[in-house]
């Protein structure tokens, strides 16, 4: 499968490469924002990857991931609070969270299908919304200021670099493990509960389970990505889990390419590089239209995502991909 | 903790409900002959409220500025159905879920556009200013006319859809689009009149939400959610459905926040008390859908096929 010649092998290659040079990058031209904005691009393309999981290969349309990512940030934001630096505790945390939720929910969701699910993701992720902001002691609508990084023991978090090369390890490893489900027998058994989840059932799997396994450790990555950005931001805040991010994440996806694996980190890379560049539009031809599209650059990406739904449906990396198979 | 507070309580309750009530009926018939969920239907209740605001402070009345905030919310949806949703009624749920996504931000960046980012407000009319006594109560006239209006406009489309030629057919569209078709009936077309009545609906309910809540852009997202949570929760398609779910949960959230961390204080110690009860009130819809749902999948009043 990893024919050195195709494109599948060495397009991935190429932008996790590109990937471990940031940090190189940015210390030769000085710009060390770019750490930050690239630690955050890969935190998404963590959830991306993860969400991808259960939307492309298992046909689940989750709108309510971001409720994930806010459950990571905020075990690691609230053990802080307490006086635990305890890293691998936070993490502990963070997947536990991830997983006890994603478990209780995905036992209502999964049963149903369709546009049921999509809407009940979406009042689920906006019921973790709410509790965060009900939860005053916890900074509610402010969020939470985090002190200090995780204590991971050697990895020193404090350090944006290391940060940086902890993710890009984690996502790394993410798309590694995602690989390794989707080409054994659990994964030939969600894409075939999406594709005819009756025949599935006949021939004896048990899809409920099938679909709630795969739907919890979707969840349970995105925790990680949580944990990543609370360690990022030094911040949890209930805006982390606003309807919006999920709505984000699943552009992400469909944008790089939903019908594959490594299609949602370059989604994620794409969407956040055309709002980071909207937003500091300068090219100077007409001033009043640049400061215009700063401002409402929600606008263009609105228009955008109509427009990528209406005709780019296979995304930019299915779309590579595609084309150039033999 | 006496009986006037609760009945208040009960009303604003009512009063939530009812609003949700008149987005839920569009957005559920429309899904019921198109299966489809318009998301951008929470951006109809936005410019509603904003078409509203912008009509009264133009003419000063309140009349005018409604038939303006209804006629106009529902010319823009009837644009918008014929303009960017028509090509997606053939395609999947997440491309339809994706692109009307794509819509309320262009509506929310349209709205900080053309009235600024931060919330205007807009008074209620004057002959509704007062208060009226209920029970020996004083209650706000103008919550206790949205109440009136919102029950009334019930029982319209009540007979609408049961004695009417117009709802017979969307009833049939309801429960099978592809044979009212093949009947000869022009289904897109009746798909977009009941699109309209539910923009229109959905622009009624701002104008009577706006001197109530503020409004400002992004205001529709989260009544949409509610929304979705009634649509479920009564049962997918069912206007009967729809009209409970909102009440049901209309209830249940404004008479949790009200008296849960009360009750709870007398079960559990103060501080803790204080710190759960608001948060569980926050989740208590959302947990009563998630019961409704693993109990009766179809919802409480689903659609009675026959």
């Amino acid at each position: 499968m990893a024919d050195l010649r195709s494109v599948r092998a060495w397009i991935p290659a190429l932008v996790l490469l590109g990937l471990a040079l940031v940090p190189a990058y940015a210390t030769f031209s000085g710009q060390s924002f770019h750490v930050t904005l690239f630690s955050r691009i890969m935190i998404y393309a963590l959830a991306a990857l993860a969400l991808n999981f259960v939307l492309g290969f298992g046909g689940l349309v989750s709108f309510g991931h971001a409720l994930y990512m806010g459950l990571g940030a905020y075990a690691v934001g609230i053990l802080s609070f307490h006086g635990v630096g305890n890293g691998w505790l936070h993490l502990f945390a963070a997947l536990a969270a991830g997983g006890l939720f994603a478990t209780a929910i995905g036992a209502v969701v999964v049963r149903t299908g369709g546009m049921t699910f999509i809407m009940i993701t979406l009042a689920f992720a906006q019921m973790g919304y709410f509790l965060a902001v009900s939860l005053k002691h916890y900074g509610g609508d402010d969020g939470l200021t985090i002190d200090a990084r995780s204590a991971l023991g050697v990895i020193d978090l404090a350090n944006n670099t290391t940060l940086y090369y902890t993710i890009l390890g984690s996502l790394i490893g993410a798309l590694w493990l995602f690989n390794r489900i989707l080409g054994a027998g659990f994964g030939f058994a969600l894409k075939g509960i999406k594709s005819n989840e009756r025949r599935m059932l006949a021939l004896g799997f048990p899809t409920f389970r099938y679909k709630l396994i795969a739907y919890v450790v979707s969840a349970m990555v995105c925790s990680l990505a949580g944990f990543f950005l609370a360690n990022l931001t030094k911040f949890a805040s209930p805006s982390y889990m606003q309807w919006s991010v999920s709505g984000e994440l699943i552009v992400m996806v469909v944008l790089g390419g939903m019908l594959t694996l490594f299609g949602p980190v370059i989604g994620a890379a794409v969407l956040l590089l055309l709002e980071e560049a909207l937003q500091a539009w300068k090219p100077g031809l007409y001033p009043p239209l640049e400061a215009l599209v700063n401002q409402h650059w929600q606008l263009v990406i609105g228009v955008f995502v109509i427009l990528v739904v209406l005709f780019a449906k296979r995304g930019l990396y299915g779309f590579i991909v595609q084309h150039r198979r033999p | 903790m006496t009986w006037g507070l609760v009945l208040t309580q009960v009303l604003n309750g009512l009063q939530l409900g009812i609003l949700l009530f008149l987005l839920a009926a569009g957005l559920t018939l429309v899904f019921g002959i198109m299966n489809f969920v318009n998301l951008a239907h929470g951006s109809l209740y936005m410019m509603g409220a904003y078409f509203a605001a912008a009509a009264f402070a133009a003419t000063g009345s309140f009349f005018l500025a409604a038939v303006i905030a209804i006629a106009a919310t529902m010319l823009l949806g009837l644009a918008i159905e014929r303009l960017a949703l028509t090509p997606l009624y053939s395609r999947d749920h997440l491309d339809q879920v994706l692109a009307t996504f794509g819509l309320i931000l262009v509506f929310n960046e349209i709205v900080r556009y053309a009235w600024g980012p931060a919330s205007i407000y807009m008074n209620a009319p004057e002959a509704l200013a007062g208060q009226v006594a209920l029970f020996g109560l004083n209650y706000p006239a103008y919550r206790f006319a949205i109440i009136a209006v919102g029950l009334a406009v019930a029982a319209g489309l009540y007979w609408l859809i049961n004695k009417t030629r117009l709802g017979m057919l969307i009833r049939a569209g309801a429960s099978n689009a592809e044979m009212v078709s093949a009947l000869g009936v022009d289904i897109r077309f009746l798909n977009s009149m009941v699109f309209a009545i539910g923009a229109g609906l959905a622009g009624l309910a701002g104008l009577m939400a706006g001197p109530i809540f503020s409004v400002q852009p992004g205001m529709g997202e989260p009544v949409l959610i509610l929304t979705l949570v009634v649509i479920v929760t009564g049962g997918i398609g069912s206007i009967r459905g729809a009209f409970y779910g909102a009440l049901i949960v209309g209830l249940v959230d404004t008479i949790g926040r009200a008296f849960l961390p009360v009750i709870l204080q007398a079960l559990v110690e103060r501080s803790v008390a204080q710190a759960a009860g608001p948060a569980i009130a926050s989740m208590l819809i959302y947990l009563l859908m998630a019961v409704v749902l693993a109990l009766r999948p179809q919802g409480l009043f689903p659609v009675r096929h026959g």
